[in-house]
């Protein structure tokens, strides 16, 4: 594993299937009477939020707490901090605590890499979503539901995501979701194809390992998950589609779609949901929606990463249950 | 007076040849010329220019004088083998009157490094709306000819047209800067391949082609000249050459950046490389090559863009675009154009001094290295390698992307009518 977390393309597939088996490990403390393991007793963790997100950094949070590290939260927003350089400044002064690690949110894509890449600290960094660049552990967390539903809990232990067919549909433009699942899932072994107006594709989109189409109801019936990213109004105003209507009518998931996809097959989305533009609340409350299952992983996934990048090398199964032992 | 005799250059990289400057003229040209009396430079091997002239320099004064000064960026002139500049209008306050345009003028000839020819803006204040007063400017001690809002595009096609159509009365030139600026809202680099996967976003080449393919049609339309500032894209090429083709009065630069530098160095996220228009594709960057070698592309003009540290020390998105470039210009001309065979040091000459000065009308510069003419010049060590170091600029800024890059080449002296302003690689 590398020092940083930043870019899901940076996992090679046995960096990310560690990962996800490790997680599986953090997912069986969440269910012991008391949730937490010493690992990280005595390191100093920042969670530094340029940019609002509360479910984000609450997950990080718990995943740090559970390993006993000492946490700090920094949210930079609404605070003195506007100007570009702040983040060199609070970088300094991260520095000078002597922090181990800095889990990082920030609105202007490749913040994290700067902040890795500058001199400027030497604590761990990871990107907890940056722009429309990247979200890391959105993907592997996603990848992890993914494993457990279509490969199983126990059966996916060690393995990848091979011959799966994953769709991503919606803003894939600005989507750090869309990026790091793409990267992550093709790692992976997975087949992914991307659905959505033309208008919210990158130009580019060529060079990514992934198939694109403008057609939902074609791709349904061959995917095994399907994953609806989150369309945001104001981008109607910007003329990337004529109404919401028309959005919802040609790129939303209801009933109807969800009969066409295999029986198997699962429901994704990051959250938070738009209901009725982008997926309709028969969909979202179906027991094929993950939704639920991938806030709960998101804490074993980050356990799992964090434990990795500051812990060690050993696998955190036999290290974690020796030092809880002792 | 003093007399100087440069002995041995290769005038415009030809045969080896003596250059007697006697006062602010060249005196005489020929082998084995007589000393008599002058300081004599030994220029054994290297190769002797007519002193460059950069169409497009940002000397930030007045009103960011921490980042460059009139002084200190003639300084970097001097150190880059320059004798004269064109200063952008892009200052605070703007260059739209005669007032702020004659004070730049006098600063330049004051300090006496290189000429500075100020441009003017196109419209009050660049905001693109009202003509500024450009036939006072025009008459000012500064004598400007050139009209830019560089930094901004002139997009509304009316007052690019009246501008254009305005300038001819004194046979003016508007230099456009062409960026439709609602398909570069919150442009960071090229938009293409490397944008869509590091999500930033994106300036496409199409928003510069749409604006020069208007401006070519509105110059010849009004039967006006048009120069383009910049260009950075094979498809901009392909329209200047069609324009040309169709005899419509164009001319175009391209800065030393986009004939070396692409897109790819954007993945390190480092802000140095953060400049406008964005750089391109490895494609872009043979077009603009062999644009520049067959003369569709008339000239290499830095774009000078000196950013104080902090402006670049950050995060990409929060940093200043721009580059410094007067000083390593000429190396990354030889790197890119001489030694790939694409062009000659009479052609170095050609695209770097001579057009230039005509484009501009910079009187006494951009002259053949002949007996009567203006003594500005230039010599260069065409055979040295070695790494940028940005420690030893003059410029006030170091923001240079070439920072421990070997690039070829290196400007030992400078002259300008006559008075040394660099000995051996060292300011006077
Ligand atoms: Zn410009």
């Amino acid at each position: 594993m590398q020092r940083h977390l930043i870019s899901a393309a940076d996992l090679t597939r046995d960096d990310a299937v560690l990962i996800l088996d490790t997680a599986e490990e953090m997912a069986r403390v969440a269910d012991r009477p008391i949730k937490k393991l010493p690992t990280l007793r005595g390191r100093t963790i920042v969670n530094l939020f340029f940019e609002d997100s509360t479910r984000t950094r609450i997950s990080f949070e718990a995943a740090e707490k559970r390993l006993s590290a000492d946490v700090i939260n920094f949210t930079a927003k609404g605070s003195s901090v506007s100007k570009g350089e702040s983040l060199k400044d609070t970088a300094q002064t991260l520095e000078a605590m002597g922090v181990d690690a800095v889990v990082i949110r920030h609105g202007a894509s490749g913040a994290p890499y700067r902040l890795a890449n500058s001199g400027w600290i030497d604590a761990a960094v990871i990107n907890a979503g940056d722009g429309t660049h990247q979200h890391p552990t959105q993907a592997l967390l996603d990848a992890f539901t993914m494993r457990r539903r279509l490969v199983g809990r126990d059966a996916g232990l060690g393995q990848d995501l091979s011959g799966k067919r994953i769709t991503l549909v919606g803003d894939v433009l600005h989507s750090r979701v869309a990026r790091s699942n793409v990267d992550l899932l093709h790692t992976l072994g997975a087949e992914v194809t991307l659905v959505a107006p033309p208008t919210l594709v990158p130009v580019g989109v060529g060079t990514w390992p992934c198939e694109v189409s403008y057609d939902l109801d074609s791709t349904l019936p061959k995917s095994d998950a399907v994953m609806m990213l989150r369309v945001q109004r104001e981008r109607m105003n910007a003329a990337f589609f004529p109404t919401e209507r028309e959005y919802s009518r040609r790129y939303g998931l209801d009933g109807d779609r969800m009969a066409r996809m295999p029986e198997h097959a699962i429901v994704m989305h990051p959250g938070p949901m738009v209901r009725g533009m982008e997926i309709t609340a028969e969909v979202a409350d179906s027991d094929r929606c993950t939704v639920v299952e991938q806030v709960a992983n998101g804490v074993s996934i980050r356990m799992a990463v964090l434990y990795l990048l500051l812990g060690g090398n050993e696998p955190a199964v036999t290290h974690a249950r020796t030092t809880e032992e002792k | 007076m003093s007399k100087i005799l440069i002995r041995g250059a290769k005038v415009l990289g030809g045969e080896p040849q003596d250059v007697l400057i006697d006062g602010e003229t060249i005196a005489a040209v020929g082998t084995d010329l007589d000393a008599g009396g002058a300081e004599v430079v030994e220029a054994d091997g290297k190769v002797l220019l007519p002193g460059l002239v950069d169409l497009h320099t940002h000397l930030r004064e007045p009103g960011r004088e921490d980042s460059e000064t009139v002084l200190t960026g003639t300084r970097a002139a001097a150190s880059g083998g320059y004798t004269a500049v064109f200063a952008m209008a892009n200052t605070f306050p703007v260059a739209d009157t005669a007032g702020v345009v004659e004070q730049v003028y006098r600063l330049g000839r004051d300090h006496g490094y290189c000429d500075v020819q100020p441009i003017g803006a196109v419209t009050v204040g660049l905001e693109g709306k009202k003509l500024a007063e450009l036939g006072a400017m025009h008459e000012s001690a500064a004598g400007v000819t050139v009209f830019s809002d560089d930094g901004k595009c002139v997009d509304d096609a009316v007052i690019m047209r009246r501008a254009l159509e305005y300038v001819k009365a004194f046979g003016g030139v508007v230099a456009q800067h062409a960026q439709e600026p609602r398909l570069t809202e919150g442009a960071q680099m090229n938009e293409g391949v490397v944008s869509a996967e590091l999500g930033l976003g994106g300036w496409p080449a199409v928003a510069e082609e749409s604006v020069i393919a208007r401006d070519v049609l509105l110059a010849e339309h009004v039967g006006s000249r048009v120069h383009i500032c910049h260009l950075s894209t094979a498809g901009s090429v392909e329209i200047v050459r069609w324009a040309k083709s169709r005899g419509i009065d164009v001319t175009a630069e391209v800065t030393p950046h986009h004939l070396l530098l692409t897109e790819e160095m954007v993945r390190t996220y480092n802000p140095v490389y953060k400049v406008n228009p964005p750089l391109r594709t490895e494609r872009d960057v043979h077009a603009l090559r062999e644009a520049l070698a067959d003369g569709t592309i008339d000239i290499v003009a830095t774009d000078h863009a000196p950013h104080p540290h902090e402006d670049k020390d950050c995060e990409w998105a929060a940093a200043a675009m721009g580059m410094v470039g007067l000083e390593t210009a000429l190396s990354v001309v030889q790197a890119t154009m001489v030694e790939t065979g694409l062009l000659d040091w009479a052609g170095v000459a050609d695209r770097m001094s001579a057009k230039p000065a005509r484009i501009g009308g910079a009187r006494g510069h951009g002259r053949p290295v002949s007996v009567g003419e203006p003594a500005n010049l230039t010599l260069v060590d065409t055979a040295y390698r070695g790494q940028v170091d940005p420690a030893g600029f003059a410029s006030r800024s170091r923001n240079t992307p070439y920072e421990g890059r070997e690039l070829p080449g290196r400007v030992t002296h400078t002259w300008l009518r006559g008075k040394a302003t660099l000995v051996d690689g060292k300011l006077t």
